[in-house]
């Protein structure tokens, strides 16, 4: 993957590092300003997560072509606690930190492909694409 | 990076300028309700102008600040949502219920009713 970015996710600061990356590489491959905005917003959600849930973890920007089209892929990871119920944890309305309930289904709905790898124990590695359109 | 906040008239106006972390969001929260004091402000307007995201940290820090205020005695307006950002919200599940919120920083004023409103500078 070329011009991958790599931001280190350790205080609430990082998380405004990490959703501008995103932004500037959605930016440049020509998203629009709503997608941008779609992304750097689901980009601040999953980084948030592994401030609150892990402490410290990565998120990693990159771009990604399938048949032709571009996108941008993140990939969130962290050795945090893990979670033990993806099901609960992709609820709407649930949550156990200090947030609003919406962290991860409503970061779903922010972009075009979501997905969530975790147990407990194993940490958590969340994985979003959304493509150029 | 500290927000600025202005006072005109017996308004509070919080301009939030750029990127904000967490904790000055936070700091935003603790100098308004204090300065609602010290200043015997009846309204804040919170703008968000040049915000370029509000995930949910953000938006819950923002209904803190209102519900905090009217407790103080102050009622609040949040003005200048941009339209990518209302959207993304949206999708997120976002709002500001019980939160006043109007276009911009004239009809923020205008709708805290004070005389100053239609005056770009005040005394």
């Amino acid at each position: 993957m070329p011009s991958e970015i790599s931001v280190p996710i350790e205080r609430e600061h990082d998380i405004v590092t990490a959703r501008q990356a995103g932004r500037e590489l959605a930016a440049a491959l020509g998203f629009s300003s709503t997608d941008q905005t779609l992304l750097a917003t689901a980009i601040s959600e999953i980084a948030r997560n592994i401030v609150t849930y892990a402490g410290k973890g990565t998120i990693a920007v990159g771009r990604v072509d399938r048949d032709g089209r571009a996108g941008v892929v993140v990939i969130a990871r962290d050795d945090g606690p893990g979670i033990t119920d993806i099901e609960l944890a992709m609820r709407d309305g649930y949550s156990t930190g200090k947030s609003l309930g919406v962290g991860l289904p409503g970061t779903r709905r922010l972009v075009d492909e979501f997905e969530l790898v975790s147990a407990p124990g194993a940490g958590t590695t969340v994985t979003l694409k959304k493509w150029l359109r | 990076m500290s927000v600025p906040i202005l006072k005109q008239g017996d308004v509070l106006i919080a301009s939030i300028q750029a990127a904000l972390s967490d904790r000055d969001l936070v700091e935003l929260r603790d100098e308004i309700a204090g300065r609602i004091g010290r200043l015997r402000a009846r309204g804040v307007i919170i703008d968000l102008t040049a915000l370029d995201v509000l995930d949910s940290f953000a938006t819950r820090t923002i209904r803190d600040i209102a519900c905090t205020a009217r407790l103080r005695g102050a009622r609040s307006v949040v003005v200048g949502i941009q339209p990518d950002v209302a959207f993304a919200m949206v999708q997120l599940g976002l709002s500001l219920d019980g939160v006043a919120t109007a276009l911009d920083l004239e009809e923020g004023l205008a709708l805290l009713g004070t005389r100053q409103g239609s005056r770009a500078v005040g005394n």
